[in-house]
């Protein structure tokens, strides 16, 4: 073809061609609104017109006792939602994929289905479930401990600063176990049974194999998940909004992140909506989960040993 | 994210708002409101008997969700495709409105002379200069009762707060029923039905309330700590578990007859007339002494207002006046029992329970709830945190020294007369 006798290569016009669609369209819909969140966070309202203040939102929500005492709590509660999830879901998840992944289970696709079937829920169908299990007066915990002679453990749980929290983050892992459970299943049959028998024939069988074989296998899986896990538990709401509503009762002991964003920002009440503290405290939220990945990708990711079979 | 969210909402109401304005040979008014409830009492009562008397003006009545009302209502006004009558939320979020021009003062229709300066105070500006809604309804608040389970353990109202005390140990006593239905989990119910409803016997009403704005009593008072006192004093009387007691929960349990008294706003008597099936009594809050006058909750809650930018302004005028008329109150106040007509005519009322919740009126002093004017305007807003607070106190998570504490230092925080 002429083209290919020309000194100079051809521009590839395809490329741009090919990519155009998919850049556009993450532009428009994602880059471009979080630019202007960004932007928002710089600007109040004054008598109706958007007003250039810097980084005057930043300095109330750090600087004011009662915004920033706010903001901490939020955090701190966030923080402890995520570890819940990493000591709990992510262990749990890991367990079942092994169980799941063991030759001698039988009914194997049947566990698989039942356990992730919560995760297709809405969170607003498990919030009101749970809602209802846990509930003093309708509820069938109570009930149920009853019948097991436990009855005296029973506790309004929801209603309670001490345990609302740590319950909410449960009913979180129970929806969402069946995800790294199904990254960890995939994970471990991707192991190739060479490797296995190979093992068998050093005499490593058992939990050892799990243990000294399998684990190492899978951590790229597990970091993921982790990872998964970290940025989706710092952007929850719905199910604090669905179960404890806006004001993430009692006296705010399960407000997270994104409830505290929400009232700020839509307003709650008589308390009207600040959509330019709100964006401040969004554009927080995203420099937390920023770093948050940048220190799993640079810190963690690329120390962690990769096997080509 | 968020932000284009709010964009596309914007663009969807503005879309669907100006698809509701076709214009007919009569001149049509359309009148925005969130009380998508009562759709069918505006198209088979009230707007029919308007068009009877008014050949030539159509009214048509497009309500929206009560949660998005606040937001597609203001984003129809920026557009111009707001209708011609604006349902009208109290004190702020209509001030805000009038503010900018979108609502118009109507302080000189001749049937808001049938109105009192506390029913107008809710739509006026804080001078009290112009008024830019005319007021429809307010809400009272009080105890319900199960006048069978009164009857089959031979109790009777109280009047005082021992004797209210007397009648819960009665009923936790015999052991059959809860004694009151109310729980901690939704917060409000705590703040609205608790608080807002026992305290103005201890805070004097309007008294109090002014005097707070002004800057002349404070939170931490002892007229204003008593109620969470009181309050507080409730939590061995409520249903196990009450921590975790949603709002429902309570409404369930009271209708289903486990509960005896249920603290209630007036808003539960239409729900409970449909749901429970026995006979229903209603006391008004408790005063400390006997003899001591009584001060009811009488929150002004609904008005209406006209659009400035309408294009019907005459016909919307002539709508505003029927409905400061007594036709209107009665019409009203009987199709919603619970909802009480404003109007100082007097309206007669068919719902025994409602009658008497509004007798109170004879009896007591109005107010309304205390930080619904001017004193929510800042951040911390005083109304969220006495929600928090009233639920904190009745899980016995603050004492209520720290409640009016709490509440004491959040105003001071920004509101300047109470700085000092």
């Amino acid at each position: 073809m002429a083209a290919e006798q020309s000194t100079r290569p051809p521009i590839r016009w395809h490329i741009a061609v090919f990519l155009a669609p998919a850049v556009l369209i993450y532009t428009a819909i994602m880059i471009l609104p979080l630019f202007n969140t960004l932007k928002l966070a710089l600007y109040t309202d004054a008598q109706n017109a958007q007003v250039f203040i810097g980084l005057d939102n930043f300095r109330l929500l750090f600087g004011d006792e009662r915004w920033s005492e706010q903001f901490w709590n939020a955090l701190g509660n966030n923080v402890w939602f995520f570890i819940i999830h990493m000591l709990v879901q992510n262990p749990i998840g890991i367990l079942l994929a092994a169980l799941l992944s063991s030759p001698r289970l039988r009914m194997r696709a049947f566990y698989r289905t039942a356990i992730f079937i919560p995760t297709i829920l809405s969170f607003v169908i498990a919030g009101f479930a749970w809602k209802l299990i846990l509930s003093p007066l309708w509820g069938v915990a109570p009930n149920l401990l009853d019948f097991v002679g436990l009855k005296g453990l029973f506790q309004p749980w929801l209603g309670k600063e001490a345990y609302a929290l740590t319950t909410l983050a449960l009913i979180s892992v129970w929806q969402f176990v069946g995800i790294p459970m199904m990254l960890i299943y995939a994970a471990l049959l991707s192991i190739p049974d060479e490797l296995l028998e190979a093992a068998e024939c050093d005499g490593v069988t058992g939990m050892a194999q799990f243990w000294k074989i399998k684990l190492p296998l899978v951590l790229p899986a597990i970091g993921i998940i982790s990872i998964l896990t970290f940025v989706g538990n710092f952007n929850a709401f719905d199910l604090i909004y669905s179960t404890q509503g806006a004001l993430a009762g009692p006296d705010f002991s399960t407000d997270i992140l994104g409830t505290f964003l929400y009232r700020t920002f839509f307003g709650f009440q008589l308390q009207l909506g600040d959509p330019n503290l709100g964006a401040a405290i969004a554009t927080a939220m995203f420099l937390i989960i920023l770093i948050g990945v940048s220190i799993y990708l640079f810190g963690i990711q690329r120390r962690l040993r990769r096997y080509q079979f | 994210m968020t932000f284009k969210h709010m964009k596309l909402a914007l663009l969807a109401a503005t879309m669907l708002g100006s698809a509701g304005t076709a214009m007919a040979e009569d001149v049509t008014l359309t009148i925005e409101s969130w009380r998508n409830d009562d759709l069918p009492i505006w198209q088979e009562k009230l707007i029919p008997a308007f068009e009877a008397s008014h050949p030539g003006i159509k009214v048509k009545f497009a309500p929206s969700a009560p949660t998005e009302y606040n937001a597609v209502l203001n984003s129809k006004l920026e557009a111009g495709t707001a209708g011609d009558l604006i349902t009208c939320r109290p004190f702020d979020a209509s001030l805000s409105l009038y503010n900018k021009g979108q609502l118009v003062a109507i302080q000189d229709l001749p049937n808001m002379k049938n109105f009192g300066d506390v029913a107008k105070a809710a739509w006026s500006t804080d001078d009290g200069s112009a008024t830019f809604c005319v007021p429809m309804a307010s809400v009272i608040h009080g105890f319900i009762y199960n006048a069978e389970i009164f009857e089959e353990l031979g109790l009777e109202a109280p009047k005082t707060v021992d004797a209210f005390f007397a009648l819960l140990d009665k009923i936790k006593e015999d052991g059959s029923y809860i004694p009151m239905a109310m729980g901690a989990k939704d917060q409000w119910e705590a703040a609205t039905m608790g608080y807002t409803n026992i305290g103005p016997n201890y805070w004097k009403g309007e008294e109090g309330r002014l005097a707070l704005i002004k800057g002349e009593q404070k939170l931490t008072d002892e007229d204003w700590v008593e109620p969470f006192r009181q309050l507080a004093k409730w939590a061995p009387y409520l249903g196990d578990g009450y921590e975790a007691q949603a709002y429902p929960d309570s409404q369930n349990l009271f209708t289903l007859g486990r509960a005896a008294i249920f603290p209630a706003g007036s808003w539960e008597i239409s729900i409970f007339n449909e749901q429970a099936d026995f006979k229903m009594g209603a006391f008004p809050p408790p005063v400390q002494k006997e003899g001591d006058t009584c001060y009811i909750s009488d929150h002004t809650d609904i008005g209406i207002g006209m659009n400035a930018k309408g294009p019907n302004q005459e016909a919307a005028k002539t709508f505003l006046n029927w409905v400061g008329s007594a036709e209107f109150a009665s019409l009203y106040a009987n199709s919603l029992p619970g909802f009480f007509s404003l109007s100082n005519e007097t309206v007669e009322m068919e719902d025994p329970l409602a009658k008497e919740f509004v007798s109170w009126r004879e009896s007591c002093k109005s107010t309304i709830r205390p930080a619904h004017q001017i004193l929510s305007r800042g951040t911390p807003n005083l109304w969220n945190e006495m929600w928090n607070v009233s639920a904190n106190v009745l899980r016995g998570a603050q004492t209520p020294e720290e409640a009016g504490e709490t509440l004491q230092k959040g105003l001071a925080s920004w509101y300047e007369p109470q700085k000092q």
